[in-house]
């Protein structure tokens, strides 16, 4: 599992300036208040960050969402105002309208900067207005974009019930002997199907999950303690896995993630392993799924990726893509946790052994504008990127793909590898159906 | 604190990036942290820029929070300098950046003696102003540095050619404010260029969007100075009249009445400019059409009138649109306006004025600029209302219950919960509003497309109720006909007979957008069948969609 020192040096890691761009983490909230069903967040911020979550939520903004700003104004930042007191205002108001079983507070740059004592505040409000108040500090300081939920996450461990308390509740003979059972928590938020279609698959291997992190209601945390084994389902929970080693003492089972058939499979096999089952019908299932892409796979095969890096689910997707054929030139990601990723590191290296095709170069904290030059170089068939970037480079014939609807799109397991190529052969169909209006256009166009 | 879920102008920054973004080779860069620059993608979307958007970030990370920004800030100046070669570097405070109260300032003065460019300090309070109020600012800031920079050099350099005091033989014009993001702003300004070209002047310069600061020199060549919108550009308006004597027009010339009132303010600024080259007489004569000499008022005043009438009888369909049968039928309809201060104001006295329609309620976000609103609605319409509050708006729209609103993308939705029609007249706005078709709302073809706007919300307004008054679209035979499409023989599935939904299945299929789930529920059932089975598990369900091919 682990990996020798003189195999991890084949890895180049490189780390630059870190200017590039990338969703804010506090963006979060939108998946995660639709996640979470009874759930408030309570963004404390300024206008930048509501301008920001009002523009990249779009038509969510409309639905009347369990989301809001605390706005910070000039009173509060000179400290005229008790936070205390404002906060608590504002919670009792979300109370009275909403009736949350949870309210969650979005800690941003802001209330770091001026040293807003969140953490030791909530406790005491929790008690005086009856609802409990989970503390993220999601800002863009210290996380970009997807991290913005393993900040929620981790937070979210601390609220999950004692596994040995929950049992004694409602205690009977044959529960007290299930206690000693290994059981098994998943971590990450997933649209309810994609959530239901990765614990089937699991069941399918005699698995029971007992339970997710987040759940669909905050009341139903799962339960956790020392015979919980974890896994997480996203590349980007790395503070989520430790929070649940350090704080519940449950077992991280260290895996790829379940991404493409290959991740799926390897995800399992993982699983199964640390539960001593061994995987059944896994590899002819694997392949059946491979089939059924073939289409896919035959119109990517040999073209090459160049991922500018922004919401760190490059390395898996790195990996499926180059299992696909696709020949990676760089894969950039905003943080690089080479001890939660190692299993996918791992897969990503026997990947490119088997399909023959060099070791990506991976970019920690990438330049975009040293990386722009580089795509300019290398030229590559298809850049997965930002907004910020994609209409400049198609404007000068570099085809792209907006990396962010991979976070929005229904990726994991097998049922969903279809949905990734998908994806990434959109902009490739979308340039062959326009193949001969191309080339009219070139020649007509400045 | 104040609990907030929309609003209306975007924070302090945007307004100095959206200036300095509109200028030529004129970089930005925000004392911000880690994604801030959201601007980027909202520019490379929202006008489907094709360019790389000219700004960037010096991050603001834990290292810049415990030991201050230090060397990194006139880094990036200097790296940026180098990497593009702008002309100027704005660097532009963030609420962020704003807390910290790092000597911002001193970075500029340091940066700028190590590079090529300028380098200027955006002047923008993020807690004080906003959006709209920081473009204001900061368009007069770069337009004041660049005019002040002009003064030294032809102080120190007497020789230089370069007169501030110069104008242009023909009489021309600035026009100030339009720019990147603005509502219809490129459409607008195509426009304005047609009308003033019309009417024998010259433009001379327009900024911000695509000049270069280099131009600014020349501003003071202009006779005078339009600007079309009153949110931003009214500063520099009154920078240069103070600093260099020129006078300008603020009438926004939306609707016919409107525009003909902008056009006769510019006839008589000309005339005044016009007497007093005359008194100084060394100046050269004012000419309308190059050829004349000699200032013919009277000429300068039929030639304006004539346009005015020919344009608004022939051109524009707005003034005939107004008397059609059409329009009478819009008469007394009650509508709700809001918006930013120009378009709504000049959409309340177009409804009111040219098409008889009552506005009960005209109010803006425009909360800086309240007492210009009041005194340009008083009297076009019964209620006033200046708030930045969407939850208000949506109010006061319930309880008036009008036949349509015209407002923002916020309104549009509240229309939309309400079953009223909305046309969109102002910021902020979405990507479809973003046109590539011509669709200017200046001159007069805005007042055509006014009049378009204004008339197809209502009419699909009355669609709406007439059909429902006629018992709706007649489908009752077409679900009827899809049923037995489903049931026919043809299809050998009379599925709703044989199948059977397991909980969780139904549980997932709801789950499961509502425009899709009836396709999703025949292919599932299809895939059932085939595999004959008769329960849908989720299970069948998962497997069905593996299935699925292309």
């Amino acid at each position: 599992m682990t990996l020798s020192v003189k195999e991890e040096t084949r890895f180049v890691f490189d780390c630059e300036t870190g200017n590039y761009h990338t969703f804010c983490p506090i963006s979060c909230v939108s998946w995660l208040y639709q996640k979470i069903e009874d759930s408030f967040f309570l963004v404390i911020g300024t206008k930048t960050c509501g301008y920001f979550l009002q523009n990249a939520l779009g038509v969510m903004i409309f639905a009347e969402p369990r989301y809001a700003m605390a706005e910070l104004e000039e009173s509060d930042i000179s400290a005229q105002l008790n936070d205390y007191k404002e906060l608590k205002r504002l919670c009792l108001e979300i109370k009275e309208d909403r009736n949350p079983s949870v309210i969650v507070w979005i800690g941003t740059c802001t209330t770091e900067i001026i040293k807003m004592d969140l953490e030791g505040m909530a406790p005491r409000l929790e008690v005086e207005i009856g609802i409990p108040i989970v503390v993220a500090r999601a800002n863009g300081l210290d996380y970009a974009f997807t991290q913005g939920e393993d900040t929620v996450l981790a937070a979210l461990v601390q609220k999950c019930p004692r596994f040995s308390n929950v049992i004694n509740e409602n205690a009977t003979g044959q529960d007290f002997a299930e206690s000693d059972k290994k059981r098994l928590v998943l971590f990450g938020s997933l649209p309810n199907g994609v959530a239901s279609q990765l614990t089937f698959e699991l069941k399918k291997q005699g698995i029971e999950v007992d339970g997710w992190l987040p759940s669909q209601k905050y009341s139903s945390l799962p339960a956790l303690d020392e015979n919980t084994f974890v896994c997480g389902v996203h590349p980007f929970l790395s503070r989520t896995a430790t929070t649940l080693v350090r704080r519940q003492k449950c077992k991280l089972i260290v895996a790829p993630f379940p991404i493409g058939p290959d991740g799926t499979r390897a995800w399992i096999e993982k699983i199964c392993e640390a539960f001593a089952i061994k995987p059944k019908e896994l590899e002819s299932r694997e392949i059946k799924i491979w089939e059924s892409l073939k289409e896919f796979v035959d119109q990517v095969r040999g073209k090459s990726v160049f991922f500018m890096g922004d919401n760190l689910l490059e390395i898996s997707l790195a990996r499926f893509l180059i299992k696909c054929g696709m020949v990676v030139y760089e894969i950039g990601i905003p943080y690089m946790d080479r001890r939660f990723q190692e299993a996918e590191l791992e897969l990503l290296k026997r990947t490119c052994e088997e399909m023959n095709s060099p070791l990506p170069h991976i970019v920690e904290k990438p330049d975009n504008y040293y990386q722009i030059q580089r795509i300019r170089e290398l030229k590559p068939d298809l850049v997965i990127t930002g907004m910020a970037h994609a209409n400049p480079l198609e404007a000068r014939g570099i085809t792209t793909k907006w990396s962010v609807e991979f976070t929005f799109a229904q990726i994991h397991g097998f049922t969903n590898s279809r949905a990734i190529l998908e994806l990434v052969t959109r902009p490739l169909r979308r340039n062959e159906n326009l193949n001969s209006f191309n080339s009219f256009a070139k020649t007509y166009a400045t | 604190m104040k609990l907030a879920y929309w609003m209306y102008a975007g924070p302090a920054h945007l307004g100095t990036l959206r200036v300095a973004s509109s200028f030529k080779n004129v970089h930005a860069i925000m004392h911000a942290p880690l994604g801030d620059d959201y601007f980027n993608v909202m520019r490379s979307m929202l006008e489907r820029e094709r360019d790389f958007t000219p700004v960037t970030t010096s991050i603001v990370d834990r290292h810049v929070l415990a030991r201050g920004s230090q060397e990194k800030v006139v880094d990036n100046i200097t790296r940026k300098d180098k990497e593009e070669k702008p002309d100027l570097i704005v660097l532009t405070p963030t609420c962020t950046s704003s807390i910290l109260q790092e000597d911002l300032q001193n970075f500029v003065n340091r940066a700028s003696t190590e590079s090529d460019c300028d380098v200027i300090l955006a002047d923008v309070n993020h807690y004080r102003v906003n959006e709209i109020q920081a473009a204001d600012r900061t368009l007069e800031q770069i337009v004041r540095f660049y005019l002040e920079k002009a003064k030294k050099t032809n102080i120190a350099n007497s020789s230089s050619d370069l007169d501030l005091t110069e104008k242009t033989a023909i009489p021309s014009v600035n026009i100030l404010g339009i720019f990147t993001l603005g509502f219809h702003n490129t459409h607008d300004c195509r426009e304005l260029k047609r009308l003033l070209t019309d009417l024998g002047l010259e433009i001379n310069e327009i900024i911000p969007e695509g000049s270069r600061v280099d131009n600014l020199k020349n501003l003071t060549k202009a006779w005078f100075n339009i600007v079309p919108y009153r949110e931003i550009g009214l500063m520099t308006a009154h920078y240069l009249e103070k600093e260099f004597n020129m006078p300008y027009v603020s009438v926004t010339p939306m609707g016919v009445i409107d525009t003909a009132i902008f056009i006769r303010e510019i006839e008589k600024v000309i005339l005044d400019l016009g007497k007093e080259k005359k008194a100084s007489s060394s100046q050269a004569p004012i000419s309308l059409n190059n050829k004349s000499n000699e200032i013919d008022y009277d000429k300068i005043h039929k030639r304006f009138e004539d346009y005015i009438s020919q344009q608004t009888k022939f051109f524009s369909q707005a003034a005939w649109f107004s008397r059609s049968i059409d329009c009478q039928n819009l008469t007394g309809k009650k509508t709700v306006v809001f918006g930013d201060a120009t378009h709504a104001a000049s959409l309340t006295r177009i409804l009111t004025r040219e098409m008889g329609i009552q506005v009960v309620c005209a109010g803006t976000y425009c909360k800086h600029d309240a007492d210009w609103f009041r005194e340009q609605v008083f009297g076009f319409c019964d209620e006033i209302l200046i708030t930045d509050d969407h939850s208000l708006v949506s109010e006061t729209i319930r309880r008036i219950e009008p036949s349509a609103i015209f407002g923002t993308q916020m309104e549009r939705h509240v229309g939309k919960r309400l079953d009223i029609p909305c046309g969109v007249i102002s910021a902020p706005v979405h990507i479809q509003n973003f046109p590539l078709g011509y669709r200017p709302f200046l001159g007069y073809e805005g007042a055509n497309q006014i009049a378009d706007l204004v008339y197809n919300s209502f009419t699909l307004g009355m669609e709406d109720h007439l059909l429902e008054i006629f018992n709706g679209h007649d489908t009752k035979e077409i679900d009827q006909l899809k049923d037995n499409i489903l049931k026919s023989p043809v299809n050998n599935l009379d599925v709703t007979n044989t199948l059977e939904w397991s909980k969780e299945a139904l549980i997932e299929l709801k789950g499961i957008p509502g425009f899709v789930r009836g396709k999703v529920k025949r292919n599932v059932e299809v895939f059932a069948l085939k595999n004959n089975s008769t329960v849908i598990t989720l299970e069948v369900m998962y497997a069905a969609k593996e299935s699925v091919t292309t």
